[in-house]
């Protein structure tokens, strides 16, 4: 065991296999909250792989190492636990799912974050609350009224998925969120409100972690700390200079890669 | 707003749904079915000779009629072992506190009185055989709509039924509806004057409260021309041990330019035999819609059908069937067209768990002449495990060249995607599954008045609980 005090959320020599491969070869962070973090990494370094088994995607293996999340091993909840506790994962590709209206998701969402299991009526979110609660994200955000009508993500732009992800995140208000490369597909003008609403949550009672495979959101959202992921290990940490070095040079130190900030969205 | 009640829904279905009534009755007829029997029915009630002949001659029908074999399995059926009459009170209460008050707990707890005051435009609660209660907004009766008991109505407008009573679905048609004939009692009529649109769904609860006791209902509804009506007829029941049997006949009609809905959700306990005919004929520019939801019963066998007569005519059957272990639901639809320029829609939405079975069974019939005939028939199959079934048998039967007929099935899981998407946010893993399915029928649910769409949510909720893990 390491020495120092247990850091909010800890995750120790954490290997994750996929398939029956292993993906990640030991990772170690620390993270408190009020701090944001980028994990930055070329394609096929295991970010997303981090970002699920974080969450508990089941097709996501546990090898070995540790998780905690104040003070609570991570890896023995399953995700609706965890999600609860206040663990928030933005999917990099939400998935769609008809016939559910984004409405009846986000209030079902935190009517369960408040521990309202269909019986106690008083622990349910009112109608009036609800509206309250999204107001100001979804200004913020550029989220019309008839977002909430639709069902989830079913025809939404890759941009709109991307803000919905940020608009659930500050309706849920987690202490720890993972961004799982929200601004990968987005326009510039997109990438700011994400970035504004980012901002605005930030908070001594939130840490962040950013993933992503640019610098870009970095200019908007600054990190206190960079890591950068390759192989499936965390090569290089450092403060906000780790971003900038890898604007000039991008991941050539240790893969075959262009540089990162001039690549192109996909 | 106002004008949306919320049926209260319990929390526990035994509580809810299981509940049983001590049973008292004032008539109760001996086990089996017998040439006596029928008469004794016929008698009881009243009947014009020419409807006890036409009993009789239905017996006679059924009992020649082989058992199909074609779809569920029905060989455990003991026709001797159901009571075909019962009456539970003497005459029907007008007033709901004259409803005695055994059975006004029963409806109480099922929340129809509520309803009723808020909403209904007229209730007619079928409770085991005869009707007990019926209301009917004076406004209503004063545009000259008649909303009975068929029994009642026979008595009073014997006009409608010489001349429509088992002319849309005879005697003969199928083994059930000959049984039907033969023994049937209670079940609505409906008739809608020219022109007359009723803009608030006709409502009538029916219910099974006694052991081994068939239910015959029969339903006719007459759409005069440009006439429109939403029919709404919502199913639960007691749960017991024994097998018990559900077989009706609904006859529709709906003339030039009407429009008839008939929204049916049936929630039948497990051991509930469930086999009924339906049908409508459509004349010029008319249309029909069967809005159908199955959940409940060991066996359901439910085709409604339309049969497109005249230029312009529509029909279309919006279905779920909802089967979990030891269920088959066999459902589908029928559309018959004989005319040319005319259009038709099945959706069939159906959901598989715990090893249990849907099959969608459908046809399309276009008769010779009937040219630019559209129809698209859609089935979606949702199974929630490894051990359910579903099957679908889509028959088209095409005798003219120049029609459009598109068909299209999936089967599909709950994705491991989706759910980790739910409960990503928080939700518990058996709500998230709920959720999904209740996404995945919402195309059915969002044409469900709204106090009928929360009591198929919360049903499907009941259904799905311990489903997960």
């Amino acid at each position: 065991m390491r020495g120092h005090e247990l850091a909010d959320f800890e995750i120790d020599n954490l290997r994750v296999g996929v398939d029956g491969r292993e993906i990640l070869k030991g990772i170690t962070l620390a993270i408190n909250r009020g701090e944001v973090h980028a994990v930055m990494g070329p394609n096929g370094s295991g970010k997303s792989t981090l970002s699920n088994a974080l969450m508990g995607h089941p097709g996501y293996q546990i090898l070995g190492g540790r998780a905690t999340f104040l003070g609570q091993d991570l890896l023995l909840l399953t995700p609706d636990q965890r999600a609860r506790l206040g663990l928030y994962l933005a999917f990099q590709y939400p998935t769609t799912v008809p016939g559910v209206t984004m409405a009846n998701f986000l209030r079902s969402a935190l009517n369960a974050k408040r521990g309202y299991d269909g019986k106690d009526k008083s622990k349910a979110i009112s109608p009036t609350e609800f509206r309250a609660l999204l107001k100001e994200p979804m200004e913020t955000l550029r989220i019309d009224s008839t977002f909430l009508s639709r069902y989830i993500n079913d025809g939404f732009s890759g941009g709109e998925k991307k803000r919905a992800e940020i608009l659930q995140m500050a309706i849920l208000q987690p202490q720890l969120a993972i961004l799982d490369e929200t601004d990968s597909g987005l326009d510039i003008d997109s990438i700011k409100y994400v970035a504004e609403a980012i901002n605005e949550m930030r908070r001594p009672g939130l840490g962040v972690l950013i993933i992503t495979h640019y610098t870009r959101i970095l200019e908007f959202v600054k990190p206190d700390r960079v890591h950068v992921l390759v192989g499936g290990v965390v090569v290089r940490s450092g403060g906000a200079e780790v971003a900038d070095a890898l604007e000039q040079t991008g991941y050539s130190e240790w893969v075959d890669e262009p540089t990162v900030a001039s690549a192109g969205e996909y | 707003m106002a004008v949306s009640p919320t049926i209260n829904v319990g929390d526990d279905y035994k509580e809810k749904y299981g509940f049983f009534d001590p049973e008292k009755f004032v008539f109760k007829a001996k086990r089996g079915l017998s040439e006596e029997i029928v008469r004794e029915i016929s008698w009881m009630k009243g009947e014009p000779d020419w409807m006890t002949k036409m009993r009789l001659r239905s017996l006679g029908i059924f009992r020649k009629k082989p058992m199909p074999t074609w779809g569920a399995d029905l060989s455990v059926i003991d026709f001797e072992n159901i009571f075909y009459f019962l009456k539970s009170t003497e005459k029907q209460a007008q007033n709901w506190d004259d409803v005695p008050s055994d059975i006004k707990r029963t409806f109480d707890r099922l929340g129809v009185p509520q309803a009723e005051r808020k909403f209904l435009a007229g209730v007619a609660a079928q409770y085991e055989s005869e009707v007990v209660y019926h209301s009917l907004h004076d406004e209503l009766a004063k545009k000259g709509v008649i909303f009975l008991d068929t029994d009642t109505a026979l008595r009073e407008h014997p006009e409608f039924f010489t001349e429509y009573f088992g002319t849309i679905i005879p005697p003969a048609d199928n083994k059930f509806s000959a049984l039907n004939t033969a023994v049937w009692s209670g079940g609505s009529f409906i008739y809608v004057p020219k022109g007359v649109k009723v803009d608030i769904p006709l409502q009538a609860y029916f219910r099974i409260n006694a052991e081994n006791m068939g239910q015959f209902e029969r339903t006719l509804i007459i759409c005069d021309e440009g006439s429109f009506v939403h029919y709404i007829e919502g199913c639960t029941a007691p749960i017991y041990t024994t097998d018990s049997l559900h077989s009706a006949v609904v006859e529709i009609v709906v003339k030039r330019g009407a429009r008839c809905r008939y929204t049916t959700i049936q929630n039948w306990s497990t051991n509930v035999f469930n086999l009924v005919t339906k049908r409508a004929v459509c004349y010029a520019d008319a249309t029909m819609e069967w809005v159908d939801g199955n959940l409940g019963s060991q066996i359901t066998m439910k085709y409604p059908s339309v049969y497109l007569m005249e230029p312009g005519a529509r029909g279309d059957v919006l279905s779920v069937a909802f089967a979990g272990a030891g269920q088959h639901q066999d459902a589908g639809g029928k559309m018959v067209h004989v005319a040319p320029n005319t259009t038709s829609t099945i959706t069939s939405k159906s959901i598989s768990k715990g090893g249990g079975r849907t099959s969608y069974r459908g046809l399309v019939k276009v008769h010779p002449g009937a040219h630019h005939v559209k129809s698209f028939v859609k089935c979606d199959a949702l199974l929630l495990d490894e051990h359910s079934i579903s099957d679908t048998y889509p028959y088209i039967e095409c005798d003219e060249s120049q029609v459009s007929i598109g068909h299209e099935a999936t089967v599909s899981k709950v994705s491991d995607e989706q759910l980790f998407y739910l409960e990503s946010r928080g939700i518990p893993a058996a709500e998230a599954e709920t959720m999904i399915v209740n996404g995945f029928i919402e195309p059915f649910t969002k044409e469900l008045p709204l106090e009928y769409a929360v009591e198929l949510n919360r049903l499907i909720q009941l259904e799905m609980e311990g489903s997960v893990g």
